[in-house]
């Protein structure tokens, strides 16, 4: 084998993941990594490697050289003067908020030695409850990105912060007036920032602040407006709400307040006993979300058709009377008056939501039939709005092309990329005479703006922001800024008087100012520590209805195809350098890193496209070339494609990802558009989706092809009631034969755990928690496709129905921990092994990568590093791992631990009370996938406890485990899901 | 054909056979003793940037090991003091000594003394100060007699079989926790008859799976 074959230099393109095996390399490209994965079972070596090596085996044969096999020196470094309350190794929590468009998710920082490693939800928060979004969870990789912007440039060049506050106060001296200044935020609810806005435009009367989302118009509070009069946030209580109808509104999916809606969701979906009543959801959609997939009734109809049936159902319920119903067909008009007549059964505890993408006409109909139905002041109920107007970026746009825009300053959110299409914001940008973009990319705004500033990570700088109710939550810093960021509070408070500020001044310096002087400090300290101001929370408002503003529903034109926009696990594009959210499987359809066009299977079939065929997309004058991806449950006649892709400049990880269907996106089919027309062109992409890869499905035999098991069971609650055990009782009966057997498991702690099928909605959460508690190294789009992805956690979606219009059901699947566990008796060196505790333990230092225990694993979740994913890692990469768990390298099978470094840690504690030694407390261990569960569906603890709540959970009649016929008897149980259907609606 | 080698050199090649066999296995036996944890390890004596001794502050002058390793009881470190901690005494005793001069120049600069690390465990494993202290499991256990060390030096081999061997029997080195500090302390009678008790009365059942160490 020749070494200098394989030379690093060779290849200079591929992919790059900073989280793994290209970082910073700069010249490996992916395919080299393949290649070059076992040649001649060879590591691979730098050229002038073997020559180094030769000698540190002669060195090694000889007794003189036995210094140079003790390992390095290594040092260690005390600080020289101690912080109050630090223990060296042992982390701390600090509350703080994870702002998602603008709304606050309570979550709480694990801070390791100064570095943050995990987030966790913040049990304080009334919003958040203890949850956290796998975009919070993924937020605290983005801190180590190397990609973000190190340094101010001015133009192309590379300046400073000195040079641009000299330049920032001699801007400030000539304001005047403020006439030609703009100022165009994130859509924001910071009390601070928006406290510095009045602050300005007091100061520039003739400035104007704008803002934009590129995933929420803003339409709900924009109803209210029409309806009431004022500008109020629509608070949902999901969890007073007996039947749900959802109007397009992927409420526990892309939803900026999808925490908080889950958790009170899934209070009322928990089943404990049969008898007990559940929920009914009802929805309405183009595209199959995570929503619809929990949905008992899934309508599917064109994103533009949701406006007429909101409309009907306003009608069907007795909301109103001037229209005449129109009838779309016979289905949905079945489906309309089942719905309706559900809802008036169910009158003041049923709720009516509309999605973010829908007009403010759909939101103020729902607000309409919530109201006719006696909902508003029950289910719905409205307070303050979080958000203050703000110019439009249409408007703003119309004024920089006008000319009459002289200083635009941009915090945040990258509107080169993701404004409408139509607007050509960025070369807009580029005719500001002075431009100030703040923010965290060397990105598409970043090329076009005058100066660019790199803007601090939620993680590095103080903030604040509010929750839907407006309780607000202080953000702490838990890095100094890595790069000399600033923060979007320190440089709109710069524009006052051209001063540099310090976020910290001007944040806590706002909250004292709220509150009486003598509680200041008191308030303050206990807001910031507990993750929540107290008292910040504003109060219902009660309403007066004026049904006559809304609009009468004017028949909408629907020739033609739709073309749906939607987020993705990269948000709006935000995320797009993000390696964990790259890599995460979407929910619906398990694509990782591209985007597709969803077409339905009947559109696939008239295409005669198949999945990853491309189509080729034209809307007006726009066309692109898109992989598609043919979904079930997809409406007919639409298309949903995701944006957040295709970015140009964005880093090593995002760079060139899928295609930027943004460039169809215009300010008038912002959200959907219609008369879009399909073909089908010659290409074909190879997609990354994960969907069939680990399958428990039997093998086909000679004579008669493999079967799905019965893996996913569910029933309706009326099934359950009649029938309590029918998931277990899929089961064979007979007493099975023991191959190993003779364990003594019914002493001390035996972990256990219990995942609620029927509360799981397939968000990702716990994936990406188990990324970042467990150090799951990223792959890459090439390795996926060879089924090599590393996430222990696999997220299995399992269809049930016709192709065109199934229903779905979500299986998140770890390691099963196997009392009589197939892995171990394989494994020729002991690496795994069983822990008196119930535990399938796995001692990477001992695993010699066989892959047998994989092989021989009927779950298949054991996951093998095929390459030193880590390899290539910088020292900065390096500060995102978690400490307490091993990194591990080439040759090593790994897989779901139950957290033991949790349990261990949990244990010591109890031992070491200093109140006494005592047992572990149900409850106080959380695996990392429990902890962040935004739907409670996860129970883990010690099953030989009664009380305990996992014991509970595995008492309960629909518990069954998977693959009983085997003998493994898992720790693992799953709850069946159930589902709540309509009587009348039943086929 | 006639026979090139002689009948008689069978002996020889099977005596050179058995030499080299011989040889080989001497040859890994030796390997297998010398990079031995116990003579790898043991008896490692880096130097430190500071010729701190512990004879003379633990043994000597009679300091409790608790008054630097602050974490040992609280965390999995027990960490080495913050330059502040030297300073308590040394801003008042040898404040001119040369010897002392990195500490005063780290406690002036705010820069860290680099301490040669001596017991090294491997990332893979876990240990945890905290869980042997609070139980009654001294520092001598470990360390030796750090209180007779000018140099610090590693006593113990600190391998896996070594760490399993007081897993599978603690009794030998348990002690009352206000003792554990207390280097040259011993029970009044046989010392694993001692320990018994304090394993009944505590219920101590040290881990022996893989898990316990390894995460």
């Amino acid at each position: 084998m020749d070494l200098i074959q394989i030379s690093p230099a060779q290849n200079a393109t591929g992919k790059k993941y900073w989280r793994s095996l290209n970082e910073l390399s700069g010249t490996r490209g992916f395919t080299d990594w393949v290649e070059n994965e076992f040649p001649g079972g060879s590591e691979i070596l730098d050229p002038g490697s073997r020559r180094t090596m030769l000698k540190l085996m002669a060195a090694s044969f000889g007794l003189a050289g036995l210094v140079a096999c003790r390992r390095p020196e290594m040092k260690i470094i005390p600080v020289s003067k101690s912080a109050e309350d630090v223990i060296p190794g042992k982390p701390a929590l600090y509350a703080s908020a994870f702002v998602n468009r603008g709304v606050a998710n309570g979550i709480q920082v694990e801070v390791h030695d100064g570095r943050p490693t995990k987030v966790e939800g913040n049990p304080m928060h009334p919003n958040s409850q203890g949850a956290a979004s796998a975009l919070a969870q993924a937020s605290v990789l983005s801190v180590y990105d190397p990609d973000r912007a190190r340094t101010v440039h001015e133009g192309a060049t590379a300046s400073n912060w000195a040079a641009f506050d000299k330049a920032a106060a001699s801007l400030v001296e000539g304001f005047g007036a403020g006439g030609g200044l703009r100022i165009l935020s994130e859509r924001t609810s910071s009390p601070t920032l928006l406290s510095v806005k009045g602050e300005l435009l007091k100061k520039y009367p003739e400035a104007k602040w704008a803002e934009y989302d590129s995933l929420d118009g803003g339409h709900a509070i924009a109803a209210a407006e029409m309806v009431f009069g004022q500008r109020l946030q629509p608070v949902y209580h999901f969890d007073k709400a007996d039947v749900i109808v959802s109007l397009d509104d992927d409420f526990m999916g892309e939803d900026a307040a999808s925490i908080e809606a889950t958790k009170q969701f899934s209070k009322k979906r928990k089943v404990s006993k049969p008898g007990e009543p559940m929920n009914r959801l009802y929805l309405v959609e183009s595209r199959f979300s995570i929503t619809g997939a929990m949905a008992d009734h899934r309508l599917r109809i064109k994103s533009g058709e949701v406006l007429q049936f909101a409309s009907d159902l306003a009608v069907e319920v007795g909301a109103k009377t001037a229209l005449k119903v129109l009838k779309p067909g016979d289905a949905t008009q079945k489906w309309l008056t089942a719905v309706a007549r559900d809802l008036k059964a169910n009158a003041g505890k049923c709720l009516v939501t509309a999605g973010p993408m829908q007009s403010a006409q759909v939101h103020a109909l729902a607000f309409l039939i919530n109201q006719s139905l006696g909902n508003i002041g029950s289910t719905l109920t409205f307070s303050k709005a979080i958000f203050e107007p703000a110019q439009s970026i249409g408007e703003l746009a119309k004024e920089m092309g006008a000319g009459t825009v002289k200083t635009l300053v941009i915090l945040g959110g990258n509107p080169a990329y993701t404004a409408p299409v139509d607007l050509g914001f960025g070369e807009l940008i580029a005719k500001v005479p002075a431009s100030i973009y703040l923010g965290a990319e060397m990105d598409e705004t970043a090329a076009v703006a005058k100066w660019h500033l790199p803007m601090a990570h939620a993680m590095e700088a103080w903030g604040d922001a509010r929750s839907t109710d407006g309780s607000a939550t202080v953000l702490q810093p838990q890095i100094a800024p890595l790069y000399d960021g600033r923060s979007a509070i320190e440089i709109a408070a710069q524009l006052l008087d051209g001063k540099a500020k310090k976020s910290f001044a001007v944040v806590q310096g706002y909250w004292k100012s709220v509150s009486s002087a003598a509680d200041a400090e008191r308030i303050w300290r206990k807001g910031v520590h507990d993750g929540v101001m107290p008292g910040s929370a504003y109060s219902e408002v009660k309403v007066a209805f004026n049904a006559k503003a809304i609009p009468e529903v004017a028949a909408a034109s629907l020739a033609g195809t739709e073309l749906v926009f939607l987020s993705s696990n990269l948000g709006d594009g935000r995320y797009a350098n993000n390696a964990w959210l790259q890599e995460v499987p979407e929910s619906m359809t398990k694509l990782t890193w591209d985007n597709v066009a969803h077409i339905s299977p009947k559109m696939a079939r008239e295409l005669k496209v198949e999945t990853g065929g491309l189509v080729k997309i034209t809307l007006g004058s726009r066309s692109l070339e898109i992989p598609a991806l043919v979904t079930p449950g997809q409406a007919e006649g639409s298309v949903a494609l995701q944006l957040g892709y295709g970015r140009t400049k964005v880093g090593r990880v995002g760079e060139g990802v899928g295609v930027n269907v943004g460039l169809l996106r215009t300010s008038e089919g912002w959200a959907f558009a219609q008369g879009a027309s399909l073909v089908a062109t010659s290409g074909s992409r190879e997609l990354a989706i994960t969907q069939e890869h680990h399958s428990m499905r039997e093998p086909d035999m000679p004579g008669r092809p493999g079967e799905l098991r019965p893996v996913v069971r569910e029933g309706s609650l009326e099934e359950y009631k009649k029938q309590p055990r029918f998931a277990p009782e899929v089961d064979h009966a007979e007493e099975m034969f023991d191959l190993q057997g003779g364990h003594d498991y019914s002493k001390g702690y035996q972990w256990g755990m219990a995942i609620d099928l029927n509360l799981c909605i397939g968000c990702n959460a716990c994936l990406v928690a188990c990324n970042a508690e467990n150090n799951i190294p990223v792959v890459g789009r090439d390795q996926i496709r060879r089924g090599r992805e590393m996430h222990w956690i696999r997220l299995d979606r399992y269809y049930t129905g016709t192709e065109e219009d199934p229903q779905a059901v979500m299986q998140p699947l770890n390691c099963q921990q196997c009392e009589a566990a197939p892995c171990e008796n394989v494994c020729p060196v002991a690496a795994t092994v069983h822990s008196p505790e119930g535990l399938n333990d796995m001692a990477y230092n001992r695993c010699v990568g066989t892959r047998y225990c994989a092989n021989n694993c009927p779950y298949k979740v054991r996951r093998f590093n095929y390459i030193d994913w880590h390899k290539n890692i910088t020292p900065v990469g390096e500060m995102v791992h978690n400490p307490d768990v091993t990194v591990r390298m080439r040759g090593v099978m790994e897989k779901c631990t139950y957290c033991v470094q949790r349990i261990q840690e949990k244990r010591i504690a109890a031992k070491a009370d200093p109140a006494g030694r005592r047992l572990i407390r149900d409850g106080e261990i959380l695996t990392a996938c429990q902890q962040t569960c935004p739907a409670d569906a996860i129970t883990f603890g010690n099953i030989n406890d009664p009380a305990s709540a996992v014991a509970k959970a595995k008492a309960e009649p629909r518990d069954y485990t998977l693959l009983k016929e085997i003998n493994t008897k898992p720790r693992t149980s799953f709850l069946a899901r159930l589902r709540n259907p309509n009587p009348e609606l039943k086929a | 054909m006639p026979q090139i080698f002689p009948k008689k050199l069978d002996f020889f090649t099977r005596l050179s056979g058995a030499v080299i066999i011989m040889a080989a296995m001497s040859g890994v036996g030796l390997a297998y003793y010398v990079f031995s944890p116990d003579v790898l390890e043991t008896g490692y004596t880096p130097v430190q940037p500071v010729p701190y001794s512990h004879k003379l502050h633990a043994g000597n002058l009679g300091m409790d090991c608790y008054y630097c390793h602050t974490t040992v009881e609280k965390a999995a470190h027990a960490a080495v003091p913050p330059t502040e901690t030297c300073m308590n005494c040394h801003s008042k005793v040898k404040e001119k000594s040369a010897l002392l001069a990195p500490i005063r120049e780290s406690y002036e600069t705010g820069k860290a003394v680099p301490w040669v690390n001596v017991h090294v465990l491997p990332d893979y494993v876990y240990f945890n100060h905290q869980s042997h202290v609070t139980v009654g499991v001294s520092c001598v256990s470990c360390h030796g007699r750090v209180d007779q060390m000018v140099e610090v030096k590693q006593v113990q081999p600190l391998n896996m079989a070594w760490c399993l061997e007081c897993h599978r029997n603690p009794a030998p080195n348990l002690r009352p926790v206000q003792y554990v500090t207390k280097l040259d302390w011993k029970p009044e009678g046989d010392p694993a008859e001692y320990g018994k008790q304090v394993i009944a009365a505590k219920g101590i059942n040290p881990p022996q799976n893989c898990s316990g160490c390894h995460r």
